[in-house]
């Protein structure tokens, strides 16, 4: 699997289709965010599994839109999962990233970690390595939802105590870019005051993820108090499915409903 | 162009979270918490998360400061080494080195920290040595 990825990456750089190709590489006996270009060898390129698939992911895309920011007219490669491929179509569609200036290698997701994700598209859109693994349906959102309505409201409340206020959950988020973040914006949360206030602070950033959210699930794991992040953002997404049929990042250029400006009939 | 992620261990306190720092063109522009590091797991404190920037911070001292008439004023190190001598000399001379305390900190290396725990007790004669990264 990492040998075809190799070999498509040394083509693209070789034929200078590509400046660099953000994927992953093995330093120091650690998995890293890794830039390759032209003449870097490949050698140390991993695909992000340690000890199971997966386990040393990183939003790439992110640190991408960083580069590009840098380097607005060169085109990058980019290593993409099915989350990553749905992160770069949102992403796009916000003007984060120019989709003329990213390559995409994409990788498809074990079954494993499509259960562990409970993902509902485990690939990419297009993918050099792996297999297709089924869809996955998600549990972990009706597992709460089936709670009375007290016993839901504590089940988050008792989560939301945990909170340790680092913001990691949005400095790790790849769709997390905006200049003015509503979570440092005093009004809503207050600035200075630990513990955050709850649910308010962590209402206030699900309501952010709304049309926003790719379920990487990379919050989750980087929450210090292990907070079930992923499941708050799957119900977002639940419900922007069922309100809107809007899927994030799944269906190709089409823009968030709350991204959206329609004529309304009769006004200008 | 020159992009890399740099591993490193958090300087703020004794835990020793690891993580990337992101440097684009020599300038770092991200913290990156280590998937791989036992000791964080790819988790980091607000304070970790924010290491990047006090890097390149204004506010970082670059000379030493000492209180004159109530109001610090950047001194050369020739002054301030020897005002500190003198005040050293002279409280130990009147109470003792237990009158004495010192604070290092977490952003020098092991071996600055080894050597001022050893000034403390086999120069000065205090026990009383501390560093803001005991947690």
């Amino acid at each position: 699997m990492i040998e075809t990825v190799k070999d498509t990456v040394r083509q693209l750089l070789e034929t200078d289709e590509i400046k660099g190709f953000l994927g992953l590489a093995e330093k120091h006996g650690h998995v890293a965010p890794h830039l390759f270009q032209q003449g870097d060898s490949l050698d140390n390129m991993v695909l992000g599994d340690r000890k199971r698939p997966g386990d040393s992911r990183y939003p790439l895309n992110k640190y991408l839109i960083n580069i590009h920011r840098a380097y607005p007219e060169e085109v990058f490669g980019v290593l993409v999962r099915g989350c990553d491929d749905r992160g770069l179509q949102t992403l796009y569609t916000w003007n984060q990233l120019d989709p003329k200036k990213v390559v995409t290698v994409g990788i498809a997701c074990p079954q494993e970690l499509a259960e562990a994700c409970e993902c509902a598209e485990p690939f990419p859109d297009t993918f050099v390595a792996g297999e297709k693994a089924e869809p996955v349906k998600n549990n972990s959102v009706a597992e709460v939802d089936a709670l009375v309505l007290s016993e839901k409201f504590s089940y988050w409340m008792d989560e939301f105590v945990k909170c340790i206020k680092c913001y990691g959950c949005s400095n790790i988020c790849p769709m997390c870019f905006c200049n003015d973040c509503s979570l440092k914006c005093d009004d809503l949360v207050k600035r200075g005051e630990l513990p955050p206030e709850i649910p308010v602070f962590h209402h206030t950033r699900a309501m952010h993820m709304v049309g926003r959210c790719i379920d990487c699930g990379l919050c989750e794991e980087a929450c210090p108090s292990n907070i079930p992040l992923r499941t708050l953002y799957k119900k977002v997404n639940s419900i922007m499915e069922e309100q809107f049929d809007f899927k994030t990042g799944v269906q190709r250029g089409k823009r968030s409903p709350l991204n959206t400006i329609e004529a309304v009939e009769g006004k200008e | 162009m020159d992009y890399r992620t740099v591993l490193t261990t958090c300087t703020y306190c004794g835990c020793g979270c690891n993580f990337y720092l992101e440097v684009l063109d020599g300038e770092p522009i991200g913290t990156i918490p280590c998937k791989t590091s036992p000791v964080n797991e790819g988790k980091l404190c607000i304070k970790g998360w924010n290491v990047h920037e006090f890097i390149r911070n204004e506010k970082r001292l670059t000379t030493p400061l000492i209180r004159k008439n109530g109001v610090l004023e950047e001194v050369g190190w020739d002054e301030a080494l020897d005002f500190t001598v003198s005040k050293l000399k002279e409280i130990t001379d009147r109470n003792g080195g237990d009158a004495i305390g010192f604070l290092t900190s977490a952003k020098v290396t092991n071996e600055e920290n080894y050597l001022l725990q050893k000034f403390a007790r086999a120069a000065v004669g205090t026990n009383s040595v501390d560093h803001c990264a005991r947690l």
